[in-house]
């Protein structure tokens, strides 16, 4: 019987890890993507969640529902995104490091960023995009990615301020992805929670060089400090009273932790580091609170966050025609290289 | 203008001898070669390999998730294929 029934379907039509958007559009038949509802309104879905509720792990060719593929496409490149717009604000001092060491690691930095692009934009083509068409996106300023590197980078400090509280912020975030319920993206982020390490560290590293260096360079050091402090807090998100998507991304276990406790532990880590520099942190109202335990932060300014998440940040502009320009001076490699295949590939057809 | 596609390569890495070459993610090369290099650069950047294979993304078949039940449903119900199927006294000691 076995037998019979692969014969009937002689052409596979599931790709390895590839669904074609073609055979998605089948499944969004009959689903309101819009109603939080309908999540479980039918026995698939009913099934689906109940293999999140017990840790299962969704992979590519599984039954989705329309809408959490939607919210996994959406996460995904806009992560990639930022991976890719975040070599940027770096790049800009890569040939003004100060010494060999600190340009060879910010060299293997950048290159890891452009590395964790690729690693989420391989795991968002597994729900049935194309790199191509995400790439488009964002070129086209039809995409989103972290507002914090519409920031610019003035001295040298702020590359040791990026590696250690950006970076730093970009680890409290991923190491609960790390156990995402949709596998490849659990994967890209094992893979790159790994490698961030590093980044933190030299950028800490650079931090207390300077502040254990003359009273300009740990000037340099706080000025970086005061600058980057609440836009890194505003990388966690609006506050979770505002936030549109963090009810179903809980539930589908996208998310593990909300806005504001991925913010607060983010916060208990770092202050001590802040203190250990010598440094000050640009909050009159952060106190220890000596019954929680936890460092209480004065009010966030969501105006400037929702101004520079809409496109208003001082480098917004400039991140994008430098990655329209990158993009448009590759075309001919890429063309190059299609022709030079398209040729060897008639060749050995002839042949 | 929309960017033309690239085709995608599976990215296998053997991590160390005596180990299989294991899936460890896709990259886009327009042919072998360069997807080789693709590969070395974007998975391999911290002694993460002794060994690459790229292979096509389409020329890789798979089971189709709708059959699960009829393709490995079967070897669930043939439980005398494991080794607790079978009674052996404790008396005979580990076997
Ligand atoms: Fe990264
Ligand atoms: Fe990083």
């Amino acid at each position: 019987m076995l037998h019979q029934e692969l014969a009937r379907r002689r052409d596979p039509m599931w790709r390895w890890e590839r669904p074609l958007l073609r055979e998605i559009s089948m499944y969004a038949q009959g689903l309101n993507q819009s109603d939080p509802a309908a999540v479980t309104a039918s026995p698939e879905a009913a099934r689906f969640q109940a293999r999140i509720d017990a840790e299962d792990k969704i992979e590519p060719n599984d039954w989705m529902p329309e809408a959490y593929r939607r919210t996994l496409i959406r996460q995904i490149s806009q992560h990639a995104h930022s991976e890719i717009i975040g070599m940027l604000p770096e790049g800009n001092w890569i040939t003004r490091a100060p010494s060999l060491r600190r340009k060879a690691a910010l060299l293997a930095k950048v290159q890891d960023e452009g590395g964790h692009g690729l690693y989420l934009y391989a795991a968002a083509e597994t729900l049935g995009v194309t790199r191509e068409d995400l790439v488009d996106q964002l070129l086209a300023g039809k995409a989103k990615y972290s507002s914090i590197f519409n920031y610019p980078t003035l001295t040298w400090a702020d590359i040791g301020a990026i590696g250690w509280l950006v970076d730093g912020a970009a680890i409290m975030n991923q190491i609960p992805l790390c156990r995402c319920s949709f596998g490849p993206y659990a994967r890209a982020m094992i893979r790159v929670c790994k490698e961030e390490s590093f980044h933190q560290r030299q950028g800490y590293e650079i931090m207390l060089t300077l502040c254990r260096g003359t009273a300009e360079q740990k000037a340099m050091a706080q000025d970086a400090l005061d600058r980057w402090w609440w836009p890194c807090l505003m990388m966690f998100g609006p506050p979770d009273a505002a936030s549109q998507h963090s009810d179903t991304s809980m539930m589908w276990k996208i998310k593990r932790f909300t806005n504001d406790g991925l913010r607060q532990k983010f916060i208990d880590a770092t202050v001590p580091q802040g203190h250990y520099l010598g440094l000050s942190f640009p909050d009159p109202a952060l106190r220890l609170n000596p019954e929680s335990g936890h460092w209480e932060h004065g009010p966030i300014d969501w105006e400037e966050f929702r101004r520079v998440v809409a496109g208003g940040g001082f480098c917004a502009a400039d991140r994008l025609d430098a990655r329209r320009r990158a993009h448009d001076e590759g075309t001919w490699v890429r063309e190059a290289a299609a022709a030079f295949a398209a040729k060897r590939t008639a060749r050995k057809e002839a042949a | 203008m929309s960017t033309p596609a690239t085709p995608i390569w599976e990215v296998f890495i053997r991590s160390r001898s005596g180990l299989a070459h294991r899936h460890v993610g896709s990259v886009h090369a327009a042919d072998a070669t360069l997807a080789l290099q693709a590969a070395r650069d974007v998975y391999t950047r911290r002694g993460e390999g002794l060994s690459l294979w790229v292979v096509p993304s389409s020329a890789i078949v798979a089971s189709d998730p709708a059959d699960k039940e009829m393709m490995f449903e079967p070897t669930g119900s043939k439980i005398y294929r494991h080794p607790t199927f079978y009674e052996v006294p404790d008396e005979v000691g580990h076997m």
